[in-house]
Protein backbone atom coordinates (compact mmCIF):
# COMPACT_ATOMS: atom_id res chain seq x y z
CA UNK A 1 0.00 0.00 0.00
CA UNK A 2 2.93 2.32 0.71
CA UNK A 3 3.94 2.00 -2.96
CA UNK A 4 0.45 2.97 -4.07
CA UNK A 5 0.50 6.04 -1.80
CA UNK A 6 3.92 7.01 -3.18
CA UNK A 7 2.60 6.76 -6.74
CA UNK A 8 -0.26 9.04 -5.82
CA UNK A 9 2.16 11.68 -4.53
CA UNK A 10 4.66 11.35 -7.39
CA UNK A 11 2.15 11.32 -10.23
CA UNK A 12 -0.62 13.52 -8.98
CA UNK A 13 0.61 15.40 -5.92
CA UNK A 14 -2.05 13.88 -3.68
CA UNK A 15 -0.53 12.92 -0.35
CA UNK A 16 -2.50 10.35 1.63
CA UNK A 17 0.42 9.25 3.80
CA UNK A 18 -0.85 11.24 6.79
CA UNK A 19 -4.24 9.56 6.66
CA UNK A 20 -5.19 7.14 9.38
CA UNK A 21 -3.97 3.83 8.03
CA UNK A 22 -6.79 1.60 9.26
CA UNK A 23 -9.58 3.52 7.59
CA UNK A 24 -7.64 4.27 4.39
CA UNK A 25 -6.72 0.59 4.03
CA UNK A 26 -10.35 -0.36 4.50
CA UNK A 27 -11.51 2.14 1.85
CA UNK A 28 -8.92 0.98 -0.68
CA UNK A 29 -9.70 -2.71 -0.10
CA UNK A 30 -13.40 -2.00 -0.48
CA UNK A 31 -12.74 -0.06 -3.68
CA UNK A 32 -10.70 -2.95 -5.10
CA UNK A 33 -13.44 -5.47 -4.35
CA UNK A 34 -16.10 -3.23 -5.93
CA UNK A 35 -14.02 -2.60 -9.05
CA UNK A 36 -12.80 -6.21 -9.16
CA UNK A 37 -9.14 -5.31 -9.00
CA UNK A 38 -7.17 -8.41 -8.00
CA UNK A 39 -4.16 -6.80 -6.33
CA UNK A 40 -2.49 -3.53 -5.45
CA UNK A 41 0.05 -3.71 -8.28
CA UNK A 42 -2.81 -3.86 -10.80
CA UNK A 43 -4.40 -0.84 -9.10
CA UNK A 44 -1.07 1.00 -9.24
CA UNK A 45 -0.65 0.43 -12.96
CA UNK A 46 -4.24 1.51 -13.62
CA UNK A 47 -3.93 4.83 -11.84
CA UNK A 48 -0.53 5.54 -13.36
CA UNK A 49 -1.91 5.04 -16.87
CA UNK A 50 -5.22 6.78 -16.40
CA UNK A 51 -5.69 10.13 -14.60
CA UNK A 52 -9.49 9.75 -14.78
CA UNK A 53 -9.24 6.48 -12.95
CA UNK A 54 -7.08 8.13 -10.31
CA UNK A 55 -9.77 10.78 -9.80
CA UNK A 56 -12.34 8.02 -9.49
CA UNK A 57 -10.20 6.36 -6.81
CA UNK A 58 -9.91 9.61 -4.84
CA UNK A 59 -13.66 10.12 -5.06
CA UNK A 60 -14.30 6.66 -3.71
CA UNK A 61 -11.73 6.46 -0.92
CA UNK A 62 -12.58 9.82 0.64
CA UNK A 63 -15.62 9.58 2.90
CA UNK A 64 -18.60 11.64 1.85
CA UNK A 65 -21.22 10.80 4.42
CA UNK A 66 -22.90 13.87 5.89
CA UNK A 67 -26.29 15.22 6.90
CA UNK A 68 -28.04 18.51 7.62
CA UNK A 69 -27.88 19.82 11.19
CA UNK A 70 -26.15 16.68 12.41
CA UNK A 71 -25.85 16.81 16.23
CA UNK A 72 -28.65 19.40 16.65
CA UNK A 73 -27.28 20.56 20.01
CA UNK A 74 -24.07 21.60 18.28
CA UNK A 75 -26.13 23.88 16.03
CA UNK A 76 -28.18 25.11 18.99
CA UNK A 77 -24.93 26.27 20.58
CA UNK A 78 -23.96 27.95 17.30
CA UNK A 79 -27.30 29.77 17.34
CA UNK A 80 -27.13 30.82 20.95
CA UNK A 81 -23.45 31.43 21.61
CA UNK A 82 -21.64 31.93 18.31
CA UNK A 83 -23.96 33.87 16.00
CA UNK A 84 -24.69 36.68 18.51
CA UNK A 85 -20.93 37.27 18.71
CA UNK A 86 -20.52 37.15 14.93
CA UNK A 87 -23.46 39.53 14.47
CA UNK A 88 -21.35 42.37 15.87
CA UNK A 89 -18.93 42.14 12.92
CA UNK A 90 -19.47 44.18 9.75
CA UNK A 91 -18.64 41.18 7.61
CA UNK A 92 -18.59 37.46 8.41
CA UNK A 93 -16.53 34.82 6.70
CA UNK A 94 -17.24 31.14 7.43
CA UNK A 95 -15.11 28.27 6.16
CA UNK A 96 -16.52 24.76 5.85
CA UNK A 97 -13.40 22.64 5.46
CA UNK A 98 -14.19 19.19 4.09
CA UNK A 99 -17.75 20.20 3.19
CA UNK A 100 -18.54 17.03 1.23
CA UNK A 101 -21.91 17.34 -0.56
CA UNK A 102 -22.76 20.58 1.24
CA UNK A 103 -25.45 19.65 3.76
CA UNK A 104 -23.68 21.48 6.59
CA UNK A 105 -23.14 24.58 4.48
CA UNK A 106 -26.88 24.87 3.80
CA UNK A 107 -27.53 24.20 7.49
CA UNK A 108 -25.32 27.11 8.43
CA UNK A 109 -26.88 29.38 5.82
CA UNK A 110 -30.30 28.70 7.38
CA UNK A 111 -28.99 29.62 10.82
CA UNK A 112 -27.34 32.79 9.53
CA UNK A 113 -30.52 33.75 7.72
CA UNK A 114 -32.64 33.25 10.81
CA UNK A 115 -30.19 35.37 12.80
CA UNK A 116 -30.63 38.08 10.16
CA UNK A 117 -26.93 38.12 9.25
CA UNK A 118 -26.75 36.01 6.10
CA UNK A 119 -26.56 39.14 3.92
CA UNK A 120 -23.25 40.17 5.41
CA UNK A 121 -21.83 36.63 5.41
CA UNK A 122 -19.79 34.56 2.96
CA UNK A 123 -19.67 30.81 3.29
CA UNK A 124 -16.53 29.29 1.78
CA UNK A 125 -17.00 25.56 1.28
CA UNK A 126 -14.09 23.37 0.28
CA UNK A 127 -13.36 19.71 -0.23
CA UNK A 128 -10.56 17.64 -1.74
CA UNK A 129 -13.07 15.85 -3.99
CA UNK A 130 -14.26 17.88 -7.03
CA UNK A 131 -17.24 15.61 -7.60
CA UNK A 132 -18.86 16.40 -4.23
CA UNK A 133 -18.21 20.11 -4.75
CA UNK A 134 -20.26 19.97 -7.95
CA UNK A 135 -23.05 18.24 -6.06
CA UNK A 136 -22.90 20.73 -3.21
CA UNK A 137 -23.32 23.64 -5.63
CA UNK A 138 -26.70 22.35 -6.76
CA UNK A 139 -28.27 22.49 -3.29
CA UNK A 140 -30.27 19.40 -4.16
CA UNK A 141 -30.62 16.65 -1.58
CA UNK A 142 -32.73 13.49 -1.35
CA UNK A 143 -36.30 14.33 -0.29
CA UNK A 144 -36.33 11.13 1.76
CA UNK A 145 -33.98 12.81 4.26
CA UNK A 146 -36.18 15.86 4.87
CA UNK A 147 -38.16 14.35 7.70
CA UNK A 148 -35.02 13.62 9.66
CA UNK A 149 -33.50 17.03 8.83
CA UNK A 150 -36.71 18.71 9.91
CA UNK A 151 -36.47 16.95 13.29
CA UNK A 152 -32.83 18.02 13.59
CA UNK A 153 -33.91 21.55 12.72
CA UNK A 154 -36.49 21.69 15.51
CA UNK A 155 -34.00 20.24 18.02
CA UNK A 156 -31.47 22.85 16.96
CA UNK A 157 -33.90 25.54 18.09
CA UNK A 158 -35.48 26.36 14.72
CA UNK A 159 -38.91 28.01 14.87
CA UNK A 160 -39.88 28.15 11.22
CA UNK A 161 -41.39 25.55 8.96
CA UNK A 162 -38.28 23.72 7.70
CA UNK A 163 -40.02 22.89 4.43
CA UNK A 164 -40.17 26.60 3.60
CA UNK A 165 -36.45 26.39 2.77
CA UNK A 166 -36.77 23.96 -0.12
CA UNK A 167 -39.08 22.92 -2.91
CA UNK A 168 -39.70 19.25 -3.54
CA UNK A 169 -39.78 17.70 -6.92
CA UNK A 170 -40.34 13.96 -7.08
CA UNK A 171 -37.71 12.50 -4.77
CA UNK A 172 -35.48 15.56 -4.62
CA UNK A 173 -35.50 18.67 -2.47
CA UNK A 174 -33.91 21.80 -3.89
CA UNK A 175 -32.86 24.42 -1.36
CA UNK A 176 -33.71 28.05 -1.88
CA UNK A 177 -31.25 30.12 -3.87
CA UNK A 178 -31.39 32.88 -1.28
CA UNK A 179 -29.34 30.45 0.84
CA UNK A 180 -26.74 29.55 -1.79
CA UNK A 181 -26.18 33.13 -3.00
CA UNK A 182 -23.57 33.66 -0.30
CA UNK A 183 -21.72 30.39 -0.86
CA UNK A 184 -18.40 29.97 -2.64
CA UNK A 185 -17.36 26.43 -3.48
CA UNK A 186 -13.82 25.33 -4.33
CA UNK A 187 -11.57 22.32 -4.15
CA UNK A 188 -8.98 22.59 -1.42
CA UNK A 189 -6.65 19.95 -0.06
CA UNK A 190 -6.13 20.32 3.69
CA UNK A 191 -2.94 18.28 3.41
CA UNK A 192 -1.17 20.36 0.80
CA UNK A 193 -2.89 23.73 0.36
CA UNK A 194 -2.39 26.72 2.60
CA UNK A 195 -4.67 29.23 4.23
CA UNK A 196 -6.58 31.39 1.74
CA UNK A 197 -8.41 33.93 3.90
CA UNK A 198 -9.14 35.15 7.42
CA UNK A 199 -12.28 33.69 8.95
CA UNK A 200 -14.46 34.34 11.97
CA UNK A 201 -15.81 30.78 12.01
CA UNK A 202 -14.32 27.54 10.72
CA UNK A 203 -16.24 24.28 10.72
CA UNK A 204 -14.47 21.00 10.05
CA UNK A 205 -16.54 18.13 11.33
CA UNK A 206 -15.61 14.47 11.00
CA UNK A 207 -12.71 15.08 8.65
CA UNK A 208 -9.83 15.09 11.15
CA UNK A 209 -10.72 11.55 12.28
CA UNK A 210 -9.36 10.29 8.94
CA UNK A 211 -5.93 11.82 9.63
CA UNK A 212 -3.16 10.56 11.87
CA UNK A 213 -2.20 12.64 14.91
CA UNK A 214 0.62 14.45 13.15
CA UNK A 215 -1.54 15.54 10.23
CA UNK A 216 -4.38 16.45 12.61
CA UNK A 217 -2.01 18.82 14.40
CA UNK A 218 -0.85 20.35 11.16
CA UNK A 219 -4.37 20.96 9.90
CA UNK A 220 -5.37 22.46 13.26
CA UNK A 221 -2.44 24.85 12.91
CA UNK A 222 -3.72 25.79 9.47
CA UNK A 223 -7.09 26.58 11.05
CA UNK A 224 -5.39 28.64 13.76
CA UNK A 225 -3.60 30.69 11.09
CA UNK A 226 -6.84 31.14 9.20
CA UNK A 227 -8.89 32.34 12.18
CA UNK A 228 -9.22 35.90 13.44
CA UNK A 229 -8.58 36.55 17.10
CA UNK A 230 -11.82 35.60 18.92
CA UNK A 231 -12.84 33.50 15.93
CA UNK A 232 -14.62 30.17 16.46
CA UNK A 233 -13.64 26.63 15.50
CA UNK A 234 -16.23 23.82 15.38
CA UNK A 235 -15.23 20.14 15.19
CA UNK A 236 -17.03 16.78 15.07
CA UNK A 237 -18.55 15.14 18.13
CA UNK A 238 -15.54 12.90 18.75
CA UNK A 239 -12.79 15.32 17.73
CA UNK A 240 -10.86 17.71 19.95
CA UNK A 241 -7.86 20.01 20.28
CA UNK A 242 -6.27 17.72 22.86
CA UNK A 243 -2.61 16.93 22.16
CA UNK A 244 -2.47 19.51 19.37
CA UNK A 245 -0.07 22.44 19.46
CA UNK A 246 -2.87 25.00 19.44
CA UNK A 247 -4.86 23.83 22.48
CA UNK A 248 -3.49 26.54 24.79
CA UNK A 249 -4.64 29.32 22.44
CA UNK A 250 -8.26 28.20 22.42
CA UNK A 251 -11.06 27.92 24.95
CA UNK A 252 -14.04 25.57 24.65
CA UNK A 253 -17.12 27.78 24.86
CA UNK A 254 -19.58 25.25 26.35
CA UNK A 255 -18.70 21.99 28.07
CA UNK A 256 -19.71 19.03 25.90
CA UNK A 257 -19.98 21.01 22.67
CA UNK A 258 -17.03 20.87 20.30
CA UNK A 259 -16.73 24.59 19.70
CA UNK A 260 -13.64 26.56 20.65
CA UNK A 261 -12.86 30.29 20.60
CA UNK A 262 -9.44 31.65 19.79
CA UNK A 263 -8.08 33.59 22.78
CA UNK A 264 -4.66 34.65 21.54
CA UNK B 1 -5.23 -25.56 24.80
CA UNK B 2 -4.10 -23.36 27.68
CA UNK B 3 -1.49 -21.82 25.40
CA UNK B 4 -4.14 -20.94 22.78
CA UNK B 5 -6.20 -19.19 25.38
CA UNK B 6 -3.38 -17.06 26.67
CA UNK B 7 -2.62 -16.07 23.09
CA UNK B 8 -6.21 -15.13 22.40
CA UNK B 9 -6.16 -12.80 25.35
CA UNK B 10 -4.58 -9.54 24.21
CA UNK B 11 -7.90 -8.07 23.13
CA UNK B 12 -11.48 -9.28 23.33
CA UNK B 13 -14.03 -7.86 20.89
CA UNK B 14 -17.71 -8.42 21.63
CA UNK B 15 -20.53 -7.70 19.19
CA UNK B 16 -24.22 -7.72 19.96
CA UNK B 17 -27.54 -6.43 18.74
CA UNK B 18 -31.07 -6.92 19.99
CA UNK B 19 -31.20 -9.17 23.04
CA UNK B 20 -27.49 -8.80 23.77
CA UNK B 21 -27.52 -6.12 26.45
CA UNK B 22 -28.49 -8.32 29.37
CA UNK B 23 -25.81 -10.83 28.34
CA UNK B 24 -23.16 -8.11 28.29
CA UNK B 25 -24.31 -6.78 31.66
CA UNK B 26 -24.15 -10.26 33.14
CA UNK B 27 -20.66 -10.88 31.74
CA UNK B 28 -19.25 -7.53 32.90
CA UNK B 29 -20.77 -8.05 36.34
CA UNK B 30 -19.09 -11.45 36.64
CA UNK B 31 -15.54 -10.21 36.00
CA UNK B 32 -13.31 -8.61 38.67
CA UNK B 33 -12.53 -4.87 38.58
CA UNK B 34 -8.90 -5.57 37.75
CA UNK B 35 -9.71 -7.87 34.84
CA UNK B 36 -6.60 -7.25 32.78
CA UNK B 37 -7.62 -7.85 29.18
CA UNK B 38 -9.04 -4.87 27.31
CA UNK B 39 -12.44 -5.42 25.72
CA UNK B 40 -14.14 -3.55 22.89
CA UNK B 41 -17.94 -3.64 22.80
CA UNK B 42 -19.79 -3.03 19.54
CA UNK B 43 -23.48 -2.81 20.40
CA UNK B 44 -26.14 -1.73 17.93
CA UNK B 45 -28.29 1.07 19.31
CA UNK B 46 -31.78 2.17 18.42
CA UNK B 47 -31.10 5.87 18.98
CA UNK B 48 -27.90 7.60 18.12
CA UNK B 49 -27.97 10.35 20.72
CA UNK B 50 -28.29 8.46 23.94
CA UNK B 51 -25.70 8.24 26.65
CA UNK B 52 -27.89 5.84 28.62
CA UNK B 53 -26.10 2.77 27.32
CA UNK B 54 -22.75 4.00 28.63
CA UNK B 55 -24.28 5.02 31.97
CA UNK B 56 -25.91 1.62 32.34
CA UNK B 57 -22.71 -0.29 31.59
CA UNK B 58 -20.68 1.88 33.95
CA UNK B 59 -23.21 1.09 36.66
CA UNK B 60 -23.25 -2.66 36.06
CA UNK B 61 -19.58 -3.32 35.38
CA UNK B 62 -16.83 -3.82 37.95
CA UNK B 63 -14.28 -2.89 35.30
CA UNK B 64 -13.78 0.68 34.10
CA UNK B 65 -16.03 1.32 31.06
CA UNK B 66 -15.48 4.26 28.72
CA UNK B 67 -16.54 5.31 25.29
CA UNK B 68 -13.83 4.96 22.64
CA UNK B 69 -11.93 8.20 22.09
CA UNK B 70 -10.38 9.11 18.78
CA UNK B 71 -6.68 7.99 18.49
CA UNK B 72 -6.71 6.66 22.06
CA UNK B 73 -4.24 3.88 22.91
CA UNK B 74 -5.77 0.62 24.08
CA UNK B 75 -4.75 -0.08 27.69
CA UNK B 76 -5.37 -3.08 30.01
CA UNK B 77 -8.25 -3.31 32.48
CA UNK B 78 -10.56 -1.19 30.41
CA UNK B 79 -13.83 -1.87 28.61
CA UNK B 80 -14.29 0.31 25.54
CA UNK B 81 -17.74 1.03 24.14
CA UNK B 82 -18.09 1.99 20.45
CA UNK B 83 -19.71 5.45 20.31
CA UNK B 84 -23.08 5.90 18.65
CA UNK B 85 -22.96 6.56 14.92
CA UNK B 86 -19.23 5.90 14.36
CA UNK B 87 -17.37 2.83 13.18
CA UNK B 88 -14.38 1.87 15.33
CA UNK B 89 -11.16 0.79 13.63
CA UNK B 90 -7.86 -0.26 15.21
CA UNK B 91 -4.46 0.98 14.05
CA UNK B 92 -1.27 -1.08 13.98
CA UNK B 93 0.00 0.78 17.06
CA UNK B 94 -3.07 -0.49 18.97
CA UNK B 95 -4.91 2.81 19.04
CA UNK B 96 -8.47 3.53 17.93
CA UNK B 97 -9.57 5.44 14.84
CA UNK B 98 -13.19 6.49 14.45
CA UNK B 99 -14.80 6.47 11.04
CA UNK B 100 -18.02 8.04 9.82
CA UNK B 101 -18.29 6.22 6.52
CA UNK B 102 -21.39 4.46 5.16
CA UNK B 103 -23.33 2.09 7.36
CA UNK B 104 -22.51 -1.59 6.92
CA UNK B 105 -25.29 -4.16 7.44
CA UNK B 106 -27.52 -1.14 8.21
CA UNK B 107 -25.29 -0.47 11.18
CA UNK B 108 -22.89 2.18 12.42
CA UNK B 109 -21.08 1.13 14.50
CA UNK B 110 -20.78 -2.09 12.53
CA UNK B 111 -19.48 -5.22 14.23
CA UNK B 112 -17.88 -6.47 11.00
CA UNK B 113 -15.87 -3.26 10.58
CA UNK B 114 -14.32 -3.53 14.04
CA UNK B 115 -13.83 -7.31 14.00
CA UNK B 116 -12.06 -7.24 10.62
CA UNK B 117 -9.90 -4.31 11.65
CA UNK B 118 -8.98 -5.92 14.99
CA UNK B 119 -8.15 -9.22 13.27
CA UNK B 120 -5.60 -7.49 11.03
CA UNK B 121 -3.79 -6.03 14.04
CA UNK B 122 -4.13 -8.73 16.70
CA UNK B 123 -4.21 -11.95 14.66
CA UNK B 124 -4.01 -14.93 17.00
CA UNK B 125 -4.05 -12.67 20.05
CA UNK B 126 -7.71 -11.82 19.54
CA UNK B 127 -10.94 -13.32 20.82
CA UNK B 128 -14.16 -12.43 18.99
CA UNK B 129 -17.52 -13.03 20.67
CA UNK B 130 -20.85 -12.59 18.88
CA UNK B 131 -24.10 -12.43 20.84
CA UNK B 132 -27.84 -12.25 20.22
CA UNK B 133 -29.13 -10.16 17.31
CA UNK B 134 -31.49 -9.95 14.36
CA UNK B 135 -28.92 -8.91 11.79
CA UNK B 136 -26.02 -10.63 10.01
CA UNK B 137 -23.48 -8.07 11.17
CA UNK B 138 -20.49 -9.80 12.76
CA UNK B 139 -20.60 -13.02 10.74
CA UNK B 140 -17.96 -11.88 8.22
CA UNK B 141 -15.99 -10.40 11.10
CA UNK B 142 -15.82 -13.70 13.00
CA UNK B 143 -14.79 -15.44 9.81
CA UNK B 144 -11.92 -13.00 9.40
CA UNK B 145 -10.85 -13.36 13.05
CA UNK B 146 -10.73 -17.13 12.52
CA UNK B 147 -8.74 -16.76 9.30
CA UNK B 148 -6.20 -14.55 11.06
CA UNK B 149 -5.73 -17.19 13.76
CA UNK B 150 -7.89 -15.71 16.49
CA UNK B 151 -10.41 -17.46 18.74
CA UNK B 152 -14.14 -17.23 17.93
CA UNK B 153 -17.16 -17.69 20.16
CA UNK B 154 -20.90 -17.31 19.57
CA UNK B 155 -23.66 -17.19 22.13
CA UNK B 156 -25.57 -20.48 22.07
CA UNK B 157 -28.49 -19.99 19.66
CA UNK B 158 -30.81 -21.78 22.10
CA UNK B 159 -30.03 -19.20 24.76
CA UNK B 160 -29.89 -16.09 22.53
CA UNK B 161 -33.09 -14.03 22.66
CA UNK B 162 -32.69 -13.48 18.91
CA UNK B 163 -30.63 -16.31 17.45
CA UNK B 164 -30.31 -14.98 13.88
CA UNK B 165 -26.94 -13.29 14.37
CA UNK B 166 -25.05 -16.19 16.02
CA UNK B 167 -26.63 -18.61 13.54
CA UNK B 168 -25.49 -16.56 10.54
CA UNK B 169 -21.97 -16.56 11.95
CA UNK B 170 -22.06 -20.33 12.36
CA UNK B 171 -23.05 -20.71 8.68
CA UNK B 172 -20.20 -18.52 7.47
CA UNK B 173 -17.27 -20.02 9.36
CA UNK B 174 -16.33 -22.73 11.79
CA UNK B 175 -16.82 -21.33 15.28
CA UNK B 176 -14.40 -22.43 18.00
CA UNK B 177 -16.88 -22.43 20.87
CA UNK B 178 -20.65 -22.13 21.21
CA UNK B 179 -21.32 -21.01 24.78
CA UNK B 180 -24.11 -19.71 26.96
CA UNK B 181 -23.70 -16.57 29.06
CA UNK B 182 -22.07 -18.33 32.00
CA UNK B 183 -19.76 -20.20 29.65
CA UNK B 184 -18.62 -16.90 28.12
CA UNK B 185 -17.91 -15.51 31.59
CA UNK B 186 -15.91 -18.61 32.46
CA UNK B 187 -13.96 -18.40 29.21
CA UNK B 188 -13.07 -14.75 29.84
CA UNK B 189 -12.03 -15.57 33.42
CA UNK B 190 -9.77 -18.34 32.09
CA UNK B 191 -7.87 -15.73 30.05
CA UNK B 192 -6.57 -14.06 33.22
CA UNK B 193 -2.85 -14.88 33.38
CA UNK B 194 -1.98 -16.97 36.44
Amino acid sequence: MQLLLNDMIDRYGYDFTGYSEASLKRRIEYFMIKDRIPDVSKLRSMIIKNPDYFRHLVEEITVNVTEMLRDPLFYKTIREEVLPALATYPFIRVWHAGCSTGEEVYSMAILLKEAGILDKSRLYATDINPLVIEKAKTGIFPASQMRKYSENYIQSGGNNDFSSYYSSNYNLAKFDESLSEKMIFATHNLVADSSFNEFQLILCRNTLIYFDKKLQSRVLELFDHSLDLLGFLGLGAKESLRFSGIESKFKQITPGQKIWRKQK
Amino acid sequence: MAQTKINAGKLVVIGGSSGSLQVIIHILGSLPHDYPIPMLLIIHRAYSNDSMLLDLLVLKSNILVREVEEKEKIVPSCVYLAPADYHVLIEKDESFTLDYSEKLNFSRPSIDVSFISAAAVYGKNLTGILLSGANEDGADGLKEIKEQGGHTIIQHPDEAIVNYMPLQASYKSRIDEVLNTDGISRYLTSLIPA
